[in-house]
């Protein structure tokens, strides 16, 4: 009996130490092996919307302008440019560029890219991007024809975009994906081009694809500036599970866990933290709960300050987050603009409390006879935890009972829409780096974003003239005095600014994120053997 | 005989029309939509995609197209995943959703019926509950609390196996051993339980008194009688772990079939839901048919009715 | 031989009252039954720890004196210690007031949603085969359909439709939840009734719903009690992960799955956050497994030798 079991255990023994680097182990080509986490729905940069795709895009494409390490855009397929006097119109001149396959990169490709996401038949989900060119809504609304609007390709070289007014970030978007050219030259003979021959004018190209299972990316030797590109491969496994990605990452398996593209479980911060591996940086989003301004008794506006005021965010974000986020007193995070001062102060029980008060005695009704709250979100364990800490907030803060309903995903996207709920969970990361993507939301009601049906005058105003004010110190200014509007009605509670964490293993050097949360490997490296 | 299968073959399809036509208005009778995401789209573009891809016309129109396509065995494209069709997503995702699925089949057919003999002719005995504890621990526990501990335990405390994902056949020891567990468990009860009542059964006591051995009265005599549940069991759960699990391929990163059932409905890819729905069913129905025609041989008995009728 | 020999004969007084004298007192079927019970020793201990279990869920919340839902984040994540029995889980609430309040759901989700399940099953799977015939092969087709259809999808709609709650969470778990025990039953009863006392029962008149209730039924109770113990923790794990997608008990309630699918996360750094949820679980199954074998040994009447 005990002979037979003394080969297993030696055999158990001898493997226990093996499959684990030492900390001083360095690889030895220059290969970075990263986790997208789920199969990107489509790699088709005039369709694509959601992170997982615009992540590869990232890797494969360029536009006009990318966005530096200093986070600052810089010149990238385009070679310089000049500025009209009313700032309203770009003139772009490229650079000499190669698609991966060899062919130019011409200002025909920018051209036909951008019209076909404006025409009315193409599947173009985030056309509202490109509206602020010139007679774009009106193209993809089929109101005028594609020869109207404000891109046009001069010569090869040339590119024109005329906008409906001055837009001061405009650099800053042109380097995103809503911007990127397709190679005209393969798109329009081959419509199969995704899957059979995927050109790209990025710092990568893909080599490999193997669906659910993982992609190859390899440097593009055709790339204008190609001598900065240091890594030769970028290995992109997709794996679901945050748990098994981060063994992955202990077993030496991958070069990195967690944010961008990806996740860290909750549950592991604390220790990562305290072995001090943990990276972590800020991210341009807010985590908010948003409030049906139609649906008594979240008409009033201090019923709604009372809310937001008495949730103790610290309490929130030391504890259960736990990626030291900043808790949010404004809606618009502080990278996007200098430092604000906050709107109000977090966990403040004595102004909640006020408010509360004056809220009941405005809206005839006494303490006991305040409703029950209902409060939704969809399913995940991180709201779910947040969604019971404030319910017990709220509870000891104002006595008032919360009711937590947690729905499926699209039924909750559903029920937000048509305004079936009264507090909701809602969050967002900036798609361009200015404040007006978390402002323009309350723009107007008839925006079908605006699920908290709230408007002012005074707000939709300063919005408006900020878009016709060409000097950025006033229209932030004008952006400042509309935020404080906005959070004085409070019909969005925030709660904290986003920040992602990841852990990398010692030797991936120069990769960066951006504030927008985008991975550029464009200057990444590995610290090689050599 | 034929008849008897053109006629079954006839059933099969009607149900499999049935178990379409349902899961299609069923599909459509919930909340959500393929193309709203977090981000908002503007109205007049989500109406765009929705006449793109058909499904501005009314239900049964896009019913009946949908019916056509089948017919000439043409799945759809899928809603979310562009380029894809479902074609492709089932002839991918299938094959290494049945290669586990079969692997964890044997795994729990020859463990659950060894370990049921063994604690039936052992009954009230040690190894009786042994194996009883064994076996309600692994239907208590379920497939991925167990995957989660031995990727804990054999991949990264002990360095034994992968963490995960797939192409060795290292990396599927441990979802097939996951996908086992429960099954196995309760074909060892089911064995178990049937063998005990068959063992004190007169014939046995002949033969075990007519001089023959363990072995020999077990696989001639008892299993066979003892094994009509098991294989009623088998009929579902083949097709079941053939079409794969949404919990084990997500953990371990398997790029099967079976986080397409959850996938699907969570994005209401609807092509998607309708597909795999169809080849699931179809597979379903097969296997109960064919545990139906297995009765007859394994107990004379029954083949007695229906030969009467 | 004449006639002469088979005649009664009475017999005298104080001998008839001998006679009942020796004979032990009648008892009915159940007393028999607990009888025999209470000699496996097994199943006698394992009816002791349920009874001990349920009685825990009744009182248990009570003991500690912390709620279920008293959160205390600073105290988030103990381990077991003299104050928090079982340890505090990711918000600082006592887990073994939360267990006990989690094995009050399970319990009454798990045995309500498999006794459904049961009743259904066996009468569904008996009767159909039973019956024979296209009667058998409609009913068959009629649950292959209805386990085909995508279960997740009819959950949803429960939910837009009814919304979630306890009622809800049984429904959504007995639609579909009796399929399988119908099949096993019908495939054991395919088998009873071929053999000869069916026949001879059916010969003396029986009719057939005597033939269902006091034959068929009987003579699968090992099937049905095996299959039974397969039910209520899939009744268990199943509410878990319909609570998780809505459809259950919302926060802060939780049931044991539920904890249990928390604490899997945290496996590798606080582990009695699963530890505890699991132990009750399982301890639970094997006491019914090990009860439901003993009362099989006493009821099943093929085990009478």
């Amino acid at each position: 009996m005990q002979k037979w079991l003394l080969a297993p255990l030696l055999l158990l023994q001898l493997l226990a130490g093996c499959g684990k680097p030492s900390s001083s182990y360095l690889p030895k080509k220059q290969e970075l092996r990263l986790n997208l986490k789920s199969e990107p729905p489509t790699l088709d940069p005039r369709k694509a919307t959601d992170t997982t795709s615009v992540s590869v895009l990232n890797l494969c494409f360029e536009g006009l302008t990318r966005m530096n390490p200093e986070n600052e855009p810089t010149l990238a397929a385009a070679q310089s440019f000049t500025l009209s006097e009313d700032q309203a119109c770009y003139t772009f001149t490229l650079r000499d560029s190669l698609w991966s396959d060899g062919h130019p990169v011409t200002a025909y490709d920018f051209e036909k890219t951008l019209k076909t996401m404006l025409n009315p038949l193409f599947p173009c989900e985030f056309a509202a991007d490109l509206y602020i060119i010139k007679h774009a809504k009106p193209a993809k609304l089929g109101k005028c024809g594609l020869d109207q609007v404000g891109v046009i390709a001069l010569d090869e070289k040339t590119l024109q975009i005329q906008l409906e007014h001055p837009v001061p970030y405009f650099l800053s978007c042109l380097a995103s994906h809503a911007f990127f050219p397709t190679p005209s030259h393969v798109v329009e003979k081959n419509p199969q081009w995704l899957d059979q021959e995927y050109v790209s004018n990025g710092p990568f190209y893909l080599k490999e694809r193997q669906y659910h299972l993982s992609m190859l990316l390899k440097k593009n030797p055709y790339y204008w500036d190609k001598e900065q590109v240091r890594l030769e491969t970028v290995h992109l496994a997709l794996i679901q599970d945050e748990l098994t990605e981060l063994s992955m990452f202990e077993n030496a398996e991958l070069d990195w866990a967690g944010y961008p593209l990806s996740n860290l479980p909750t549950e592991a911060l604390p220790s990562l933290l305290q072995e001090g591996i943990l990276n972590q940086y800020e991210i341009a989003g807010t985590y908010s709960y948003v409030f049906n301004t139609t649906q008594f008794p979240f008409n009033n506006a201090q019923i709604r300050r009372a809310l937001s005021l008495a949730i103790n965010r610290e309490e929130i974000v030391n504890n259960i987050t736990m990626m030291n986020q900043k808790p949010a007193m404004n809606l618009v995070p502080p990278m996007l603009w200098a430092q604000t001062p906050a709107c109000f102060k977090d966990h403040d029980l004595m102004e909640a409390k006020r408010c509360f008060a004056k809220g009941l005695e405005e809206l005839g009704i006494k303490q006991e006879e305040f409703p029950a709250v209902t409060l939704s979100y969809n399913t995940l364990v991180g709201h779910h935890k947040i969604a019971q800490a404030i319910q017990q907030q709220w509870n000891l803060a104002l006595g008032i009972q919360v009711k937590l309903v947690n729905k499926e995903w699209k039924v909750f996207l559903d029920e937000l829409q048509h305004g079936q709920f009264q507090v909701a969970r809602l969050g967002g990361i900036a798609s361009i780096e200015d404040p007006t993507t978390f402002l323009d939301e309350y723009r107007y009601l008839s925006n079908g974003k605006n699920c908290s049906k709230w408007s002012h005058p005074r707000f939709t105003a300063l919005l408006e003239e900020s878009d016709l004010t060409a000097d950025a110190t006033k229209r932030l200014a004008l952006l400042r005095e509309a935020e404080s509007i906005l959070i004085q009605e409070m019909p969005v509670a925030p709660i904290y600014f986003y920040t992602g964490v990841y852990i990398k293993q010692p030797y991936v050097k120069g990769v960066h994120i951006s504030k927008l949360n985008q991975m550029d490997l464009k200057w990444a490296y590995v610290e090689t053997d050599e | 005989m034929s008849n008897y299968l053109v006629k079954k073959g006839l059933i099969l399809l009607s149900s499999l029309f049935l178990v379409t036509v349902l899961t299609f208005f069923l599909m459509h009778a919930i909340p959500g939509d393929p193309f709203i995401q977090d981000k908002a789209i503007p109205e007049e573009i989500l109406q765009a995609l929705h006449k793109h891809y058909g499904l501005d016309q009314p239900l049964y129109v896009q019913f009946f197209k949908y019916l056509d396509g089948v017919l000439h065995f043409e799945l759809g494209p899928s809603f979310k995943y562009e380029g894809r069709t479902v074609n492709e997503i089932i002839s991918t995702g299938f094959p290494v959703s049945f290669y586990l699925g079969m692997e964890a089949l044997v795994i729990a057919v020859f463990g659950g019926i060894c370990l049921g003999s063994i604690a039936a002719m052992n009954h009230r005995r040690l190894p009786d509950y042994i194996m009883m504890v064994i076996a309600v621990l692994g239907i208590s526990v379920p497939s991925f609390i167990l995957a989660t501990f031995l990727q804990y335990l054999l991949a990264m405390k002990l360095s034994l196996l992968p963490v995960a994902r797939w192409g060795s056949f290292s990396q599927t020891i441990m979802p097939a051993l996951s996908l086992a567990a429960l099954p196995l468990a309760f074909i060892a009860r089911l064995t178990r339980s049937n063998m005990i009542e068959v063992l004190q059964q007169d014939y046995i006591q002949t033969a075990k008194s007519k001089g023959l051995n363990g072995i020999k009265v077990l696989l001639r005599h008892v299993l066979r009688n003892a094994l009509l549940p098991v294989v009623t069991y088998l009929g579902p759960l083949t097709a079941a772990v053939m079409t794969g699990s949404f919990a084990i391929e997500k953990i371990f990163g398997i790029p099967g079939l079976g986080q397409w059932f959850v996938m699907s409905i969570t994005n209401r890819d609807y092509t998607v839901i309708m597909g795999v729905t169809i080849f699931y069913s179809a597979l379903l129905l097969l296997c109960v048919f064919i545990v139906d025609l297995l009765y007859c041989f394994i107990d004379p008995r029954i083949k007695q009715d229906y030969d009467k009728k | 031989m004449t006639k002469n020999n088979f005649l009664f004969e009475p017999i005298e007084k104080e001998q008839a009252q001998n006679q009942e004298e020796t004979s032990y007192s009648s008892v009915t079927y159940w007393q028999d039954v607990w009888h025999k019970l209470k000699q496996n020793k097994l199943a006698l201990i394992c009816l002791i720890i349920l009874s001990i279990l349920f009685a825990m869920a009744i009182i248990g919340p009570f003991i500690s004196g912390y709620t279920y839902y008293q959160t205390q984040l600073s105290l988030k994540n103990t381990p077991p210690n003299a104050t928090f029995w079982f340890g505090t889980d990711e918000l600082g609430r006592d887990l073994f007031t939360r267990c006990w309040w989690g094995a009050r759901i399970s319990f009454f989700v798990g045995i309500a949603a498999s006794t459904i399940d049961l009743i259904i099953g066996v009468l569904f799977g008996a009767i159909a085969a039973l019956a024979g015939g296209k009667t058998e092969e409609w009913m068959m087709r009629f649950a292959d359909i209805l386990y085909a259809i995508p279960y997740l999808l009819v959950v949803i709609l429960l939910m837009v439709v009814i919304g979630s709650g306890i009622f809800t969470i049984i429904l959504a778990l007995t639609i579909t939840g009796w399929i399988n025990m119908a099949r096993i039953v019908r495939s054991q009863v395919l088998q009873i009734k071929q053999q000869d006392f069916i026949t001879a029962a059916t010969a003396l008149g029986a009719s057939k719903k005597r033939i269902l209730l006091q034959h068929l039924i009987p003579n699968a109770m090992g099937a049905i009690l095996v299959t039974l113990t397969l039910t209520i923790p899939s009744a268990i794990f199943a509410e878990a992960f319909l609570s998780f997608l809505g459809l259950g008990v919302q926060a802060p309630i939780a049931s044991l799955g539920t904890m249990a699918n928390d604490g899997l996360a945290a496996l590798r750094y606080y582990p009695w956050r699963l530890f505890f949820p699991a132990v009750l679980i399982s301890l639970t199954m094997l006491s019914f497994n090990a009860l439901g074998d003993g009362l099989r040994d006493v009821l099943d009447p093929r085990l009478k030798t």
